[in-house]
């Protein structure tokens, strides 16, 4: 039983059911408008491999948030000198994004600990002053990249595309997605998503996964075992810092623009706080770190003292006044506040995140049944990773 | 033992100091292919500072080790495991957060994939041989019943076993034991005495750093007896047990004890 449920295929069918549906079960909770949908899905890629280098490795990067900068500037780029398909633009920020990877995570894999936290928060912090000042000519700089109608597009020139009035929408092969905007916009995410996390499923169970756990447990041990650890700390930092600049790319083209406020060191910061909101370490913990971070923002933030009042009509007067007066530094601009609180209290309740609050929510449920008797067979050829362990970090 | 026995580690001239301290004095040793090499000394004779200056964890100031005629020298740890020479810790340097079964896998993969392989595509469970092996080593070990549990979860005599299990899964030319019975009860050393004089390690080539003089002489072919950074004698446990340099230096006093 136990086998089949945690077998590749499976999950993938039910992975993608799950993500592609997002639109319907989603309607109740008032989060499926296209606008969410797309950060859900482009946030959860970003995270899935953020985890990659952070859950696996224990490697905390400060500075991710650098490669989805890199990714969107590339992108945006693509589309002003090349063309307004989406492909090509993707592609290229996986690849520059991974060559950024390359060398800021070969300088600072040097070191380890807090230390690598800290040089990665530095290149990041360079990234964005090159990006809002420096680089100008490149990013330009305040206002950030965008498309102009002279753009030259030479690969579109060639292909003989017209040119119209206005600006030209970003599309995949011109006919097969005519735009990005709304639900067209998600499903490419969603698409991708499904890939990204089918990669992120074989790495967390091939050997290479195996040894990059191994390597957060004790590199002591792994380098007097015979493996040289850093190339493997190296490959897991470029295929997160991939990750990232895909996740950039994509939020490029549904809205073709750059700024250097995608680097800013939140940014970083906030990917950490959904994988660790989520379950470091886990497979499915990251993105429902992500979904969840994505979704009080917009809620939250939304959330303005007529619509507290509406909310607490039903109070008399008096403690409908307090009421809003009390929630309402938790809301709006203020949101930040919930997501602290929030995080704190999983932080100090769940260390393993949500996902680990599941498992005990499971692990519950089976004792209350009799199920829990007689421990299941362990498929011992699976990883101790999936859904069912909360998190061992 | 051989009438030309072939040195498989020479340890030649070597020196180390920490600060003003000199833990390692001009220290000769040569190990035997084949042969259970003891070395015995006080708390602080240097005996780690040896072992670690031979895996590559620390380099010292000065001599040479040979190993299998390769000069080890400045060689990362982990060539120096490849070479062949394997390293068992004091304190077990085991991976908690992994189950057995895999903490066994981790060195059978490297025996095989060297270094660095990157085979993210690659299943686990389509490892079979690496799996079986695993399996095999965990059960000459005992430990096979709990090969899904974290090996952090486990008792210390069985983490010990644990680590000399993915010692000897990478079939080392040269094992290096550091106190493989500190902190064990009784029952637990022999176990571990049996284990290290079982088929599968009893011709395996050994050096074992060890206090209990009941491992010593029930494991030792020949034993080396290292006092403040000097090796004053290399015998035969017969010859050791009669020496009175040894006897002044080192078993006087453990006896008192």
């Amino acid at each position: 039983m136990k086998k089949i449920l945690s077998s590749t295929p499976l999950i993938m069918l039910i992975f993608s059911v799950v993500v592609l549906s997002a639109p319907i079960w989603l309607a109740p909770l008032g989060a499926n408008y296209p606008d969410l949908l797309q950060k859900f899905a482009i946030f959860g890629i970003f995270a899935v491999g953020y985890n990659i280098l952070f859950g696996l490795t224990g490697y905390l990067s400060f500075g991710h948030a650098t490669f989805l900068g890199i990714g969107s500037y590339t992108a945006v780029w693509s589309f002003k000198l090349l063309t307004m398909n989406i492909l090509p633009a993707i592609i290229l920020a996986m690849i520059v994004s991974g060559v950024f990877a390359l060398v800021i995570g070969f300088l600072s894999l040097r070191r380890s600990g807090i230390y690598f936290s800290i040089l990665t928060l530095a290149f990041a912090q360079m990234a964005y002053s090159l990006a809002y000042s420096v680089l100008t000519p490149i990013t330009n700089g305040e206002t950030g990249l965008q498309l102009t109608q002279q753009d030259p597009r030479y690969l579109d020139a060639i292909a003989g595309i017209p040119v119209k009035d206005g600006l030209p929408s970003t599309n995949l092969f011109g006919t097969l997605i005519k735009s990005m905007d709304g639900y067209f916009g998600f499903y490419v995410a969603a698409v991708v998503l499904i890939v990204a996390f089918y990669i992120s499923l074989k790495i967390f169970r091939s050997p290479f996964g195996m040894k990059l756990r191994a390597i957060k447990s004790n590199q002591t041990r792994m380098k007097y075992t015979g493996f040289n650890t850093r190339p493997y700390l190296l490959t897991a930092f470029v295929i997160s810092g991939m990750y990232a600049g895909l996740a950039g790319g994509l939020l490029a083209s549904i809205d073709p623009l750059a700024g250097a406020e995608r680097m800013q060191w939140t940014a970083s910061g906030e990917v950490v706080l959904m994988t660790i909101l989520g379950g470091v370490g886990t497979l499915i913990g990251p993105l429902l770190g992500a979904t969840i971070i994505k979704y009080f923002e917009n809620i939250f933030s939304a959330l303005n003292s007529n619509e507290l009042h509406k909310i607490f009509d039903f109070l008399p007067e008096g403690m409908e006044n307090f009421m809003v007066t009390v929630v309402g530094p938790f809301v709006g601009e203020g949101w930040h506040l919930t997501l602290g609180l929030v995080f704190m209290i999983v932080v100090i309740f769940l260390p393993g995140g949500i996902m680990q609050g599941i498992s005990h929510l499971f692990g519950f449920i089976k004792r209350i049944f009799g199920m829990g008797d007689k421990p299941a067979p362990v498929d011992d050829t699976v990883n101790n990773d999936s859904v069912s362990k909360g998190g061992a970090s | 033992m051989s009438t030309t026995p072939n040195n498989i580690l020479e340890i030649a001239g070597v020196n180390k100091t920490f600060g003003g301290l000199h833990a390692l004095s001009d220290v000769n040793l040569k190990i035997e292919e084949g042969e259970t090499h003891a070395i015995i000394g006080p708390n602080g004779a240097g005996k780690s500072t040896l072992l670690n200056c031979c895996i590559g964890r620390l380099i010292p100031d000065s001599g040479s080790v040979t190993f299998n005629g390769k000069n080890m020298i400045g060689m990362a740890p982990h060539d120096i495991n490849h070479a062949g020479m394997v390293r068992i810790f004091q304190t077990p340097e085991i991976f908690p957060d992994l189950t057995l079964l895999h903490n066994v896998m981790i060195p059978a993969l490297a025996k095989r994939d060297g270094t660095f392989k990157f085979n993210p595509f690659k299943s686990l469970a389509s490892e079979k041989a690496i799996l079986e092996e695993a399996h095999a080593t965990l059960a000459d070990f005992e430990l096979d019943k709990f090969h899904d549990q974290l090996a952090g979860s486990i008792s210390r005599g069985d983490k010990r076993r644990l680590e000399l299990a993915m010692g000897i899964i990478q079939h080392p030319k040269l094992l290096l034991l550091d106190e493989p019975t500190a902190g064990m009860a009784r029952h637990d050393t022999n176990r571990t005495i049996d284990l290290l004089k079982s088929e599968r390690m009893s011709h395996m080539t050994k050096v074992i750093i060890e206090h209990d003089m009941h491992v010593v002489f029930s494991l030792a072919d020949r034993i080396s007896v290292l006092v403040r950074g000097n090796i004053i004698t290399t015998g035969t446990p017969e010859e050791i047990k009669n020496d009175p340099k040894v006897k002044e230096a080192y078993l006087g006093e453990s006896e008192d004890e």
